[in-house]
This record gives C-alpha cells, structure tokens and sequence, in this order.
C-alpha cells in the first residue's frame, strides 16, 4: 500500500470507547488518515470505518444515546468498507446468541454470522494464537472472544484457528474475534485499505 | 493461558471506559445497564470502610461467584495489597481482574504481591510514577492514579494524575545519561524508565480513581489523559445511582463536549455527601498506603 497512489485515505475508528488508539496508529502506519467518530456526522467523508474491540454492552449504549451505529449500517449498505475486531464483530453480526446485556440496544448487523459473546469464557481463558488467513498463518490475540457459532451463505470464511472459523468476511465488511493490533499484525488493515474503491 | 500481553490487552479494551464499585448482584447491573465497562466486586464501598472502620478484606466468595454470574462484562475484585493467598482465592473464582488495593487493609506492610505468578491480570493504584513503575515491575497489567477513596473530593485524583502525567513529560526531555539517575531516584528498573522516557506513556493503560462522583469529575479526568475512570462510592452513595451512572459514562465518552457533560449532568438529585481530603487526618489517607 502506497501513499501518493491516492490522496490519504480518510479512515474512521469509532471511539466511544475500547483499543480506539492502536487501531488509530496502525492505519496511520499504513500512510492513512485516522477520525475518530463518536458522532453521526462524523462518518460524513470518510473512505472506510474500524469498528475495534472494546465492550459491546457498553459500546451499545454509548451509541444509542447519539443513535449512531444505525447510521454506521446505512454507511455499509452505501458501500464503506468497514473492519470490527472482538466487540466490533459482535455489533455487526445479524444474530447473537445469548445477547443479554445488548437486548434492546440498536448493534449494526447485516453480517450474515450468529456469534456467541465471551465464548471462550472469562480473561482466564484468553490467549495468544496463530490463525490461518488464506495460506499464511498470523499470531494474534484473543480477548474474552466471541465465538462465531455459525457462518451464513452471505458470508465466506477467512481465517480460522482450530477448524474454527475466527475472521469472515461478507461483501465489503471484514470481521474478527480476535485483536490483530493487540500483536500489531496490520494485514486486516491492508485488506480494508484495499476493499476501497 | 493469557498472556502479560493479553493482560495488559484487556486493560486496552476497558479505555474510555467507567469502572463501577459494586458490592451486590443487584448494584452489578444496575452498572452494567448504565454502560460500565466492567465492575469492581468489593465487601463495603470505601465511603463505608471509612465510615464502619475496621479491617477491610477480600468479599465473601458466594457474592464474587453472584456478581459473575449476573453480568457479561469483566469482573474485577480487591485483595488486601500483600494478600497473595486472596489473589489465589480471586483467580480460583475466575475474576477477570484482580485490584490489590489500598482502599482494603494491607495485609503485608513490606511487600506487595508478586504479580508476576499468576495467570489473571493485576490492577494497581499508583500516587506517582516511581509506584507505578515498581507495580508494573511486579506485573501489574494495569495502573490507576489512586486518588483519596471514599471522599467524593476529587483533588487527589487529580493531584495524583497530574503528578504522574508530568513525571512522565519530565523523562523526556532529559538526555541519556541522565535517565540512570531518574531511575535511582524514582527507584524503578532502568530498562523501564527508558521505555517510559521514549514512548512518553506507560506500557500499561492508566485510569483514575478516587473521588470522582459528578460527570465533569470524570470529564476532567479524561481531559489530563486518563485512559478511564473507576467510580467507587461515588454512585450507589448517590441519591439515583442510575442516572448517575449513565451521567458519568455519558461524560466519560464525550469529555470534550461541555454541552454533552451539562446535559449529563442536569437532573441526577444527591451527590455523595463527601469528606474534604484536607479535614482526613493523615492516618485515615488510604493513599498513603502502599510504597
């Protein structure tokens, strides 16, 4: 990825709360423009989205206080690439199961996937992992991760660890249980660089 | 089994974040629904301890295994600073966090735990950046600025993170040589001193706590570079505890928007009553404990 191919890619990192400031410096790595969006009109612009890991009740509720992850749905079905990590997954997934504390609360949604929040259980079970995204392996983490219980026909796998599936991707949205930024592995970020027109 | 770097990782999560006392499943989610990115399990808020007087310990296992059963966000719980055979009891349990905290009676008055053994993650109060140094040393994941527990005063917290924040600035203007000398004197690992001195922050998130009780409190706090804010006493002494808890994370969300911290903080009725830190004779300064 070059800068000066293009004019510096404009890319939003919703920051109500969570790894808001690791995902920023990867994509500033990568010759973008971080804009961090707590607000509607601050999707206005951009080229793509970063929906990072954080707590999804909580992201939930900051959010439904400005109605903004509606808005974040209407830029996907508009076409802005968009990559959630761990809390980010769960918002965009169509079905959660077990939701609990997000019943009620407006999520993203439109990701064909039912996942399963604090699969793995508690921090005690949290780990270091190598997953498979096409043919190369790459070491991430995963915190109090959701499991992706169930990939529907829209979606396609894209890594998997434990012939589990662990990254999907569905049109222009990429989604992961686990962190890639927390062991500053930026090839999602590529991806999402290039899924912009 | 996690790792120091997906220990320290679940501090990253919890950033702009509440973190909300609790001491019953109830209070539990009332937090959760108010937006609070985990809880804090404890027997008697700070507000109480120093009230009641006594030794202030570890809570009972049954109302740590009630409070993780009722919430879907992380647990976190106190052990007595020293206490290790609490930590083992609270890693047994499954917490997600454990506080070694001040704001308990010290069970060791030499040595802190060594933090380094165990597989859950440690959070540590700090009142300057030597202790939060020498925490981390021992394998604190996360920091916070103590602050005066139970108060509802603010000016230690912000004391505390002001002094922090500012030993920190003071690193890195100093030149190579110098550095050996500031970690004598903050007595504190060289290596990590260095690190601190070149990246300009901690390797670990730092919140605040102690004393925040109003939405522009935990503002303020986030406006000096707070990674997040605990809350103690200072919602369920409160006169509506939801609201005020849904005030403070509306606060800490948008803490460089005043006309979104005014909104939150119209209408929440009583704050907590509250002690003026400066009338707490020097033995009752829990931030005093721990070295």
């Amino acid at each position: 990825m070059t800068a000066g191919a293009h004019p510096t890619r404009r890319i939003g990192v919703l920051a109500l709360q969570g790894a808001v400031s690791e995902h920023a410096s990867m994509l500033s790595a990568l010759g973008a423009e971080p804009v961090l969006v707590r607000r509607p009109e601050q999707l206005d612009g951009l080229d793509a989205l970063v929906v990072p890991g954080g707590e999804s009740s909580a992201v939930a509720r900051m959010a439904a206080r400005v109605d903004l992850l509606p808005a974040v749905r209407g830029c996907i079905d508009a076409g802005m690439p968009v990559l959630g990590t761990c809390a980010g997954l769960i918002l965009l997934a169509e079905r959660v199961v077990d939701a609990g504390a997000l019943d009620g609360f407006d999520r993203i949604g439109g990701l064909d996937v039912t996942v399963r929040r604090n699969g793995y259980g508690g921090q005690l079970a949290s780990f270091e992992a190598d997953v498979e995204l096409d043919t190369a392996s790459m070491h991430v983490a995963f915190i109090r991760a959701p499991i992706i219980e169930h990939v529907g026909a829209d979606a396609r796998v894209l890594a998997t660890h434990d012939s589990r599936p662990v990254a999907v991707q569905q049109a222009r949205v990429l989604a992961a249980a686990f962190h890639p930024e927390i062991t500053g592995v930026d090839r999602l970020h590529r991806m999402l660089l290039s899924l912009i027109d | 089994m996690p790792t120091e770097r997906v220990n320290t990782g679940l501090a990253r999560m919890l950033k702009g974040g509440v973190i909300m006392d609790v001491v019953t499943a109830e209070q539990a989610r009332i937090a959760e629904d108010a937006g609070a990115v985990a809880v804090m399990a404890l027997e008697r808020v700070p507000a109480d301890i120093r009230a009641q007087g006594g030794v202030a310990r570890m809570s009972d296992p049954d109302l740590i295994d009630d409070i993780i059963s009722t919430v879907s966000i992380p647990v976190m719980a106190k052990a007595r600073i020293g206490h290790f055979v609490e930590a083992q009891v609270l890693q047994s349990l499954g917490v997600d966090y454990i506080d070694e905290s001040e704001v308990l009676s010290p069970a060791d008055y030499v040595n802190h735990i060594d933090k380094s053994t165990f597989d859950v993650p440690f959070v540590c109060g700090a009142t300057n950046l030597g202790e939060a140094l020498r925490r981390i040393t021992e394998g604190a994941s996360m920091i916070r600025s103590k602050g005066e527990a139970g108060t509802g005063d603010v000016s230690e917290a912000m004391k505390h993170i002001r002094t922090i924040k500012g030993e920190i600035a003071r690193l890195g203007v100093l030149s190579a040589d110098e550095l050996f000398v500031a970690a004598k004197e903050l007595q504190a690992p060289y290596e990590l001193v260095a690190q601190v001195a070149r990246d300009g922050e901690l390797p670990v998130v730092m919140f605040v706590a102690g004393g925040v009780a109003t939405p522009a409190d935990a503002a303020m706090m986030m406006q000096l570079g707070a990674d997040g804010v605990f809350v103690g006493s200072g919602i369920f002494k409160s006169g509506n505890p939801e609201a005020r808890a849904r005030a403070i994370v509306h606060a800490t969300t948008h803490f460089e928007d005043a006309a979104e911290i005014a909104k939150a903080s119209r209408g929440l009725g009583e704050a907590m009553v509250g002690i003026n830190v400066s009338d707490l004779p020097a033995p009752h300064r829990l931030a005093e404990r721990g070295w």
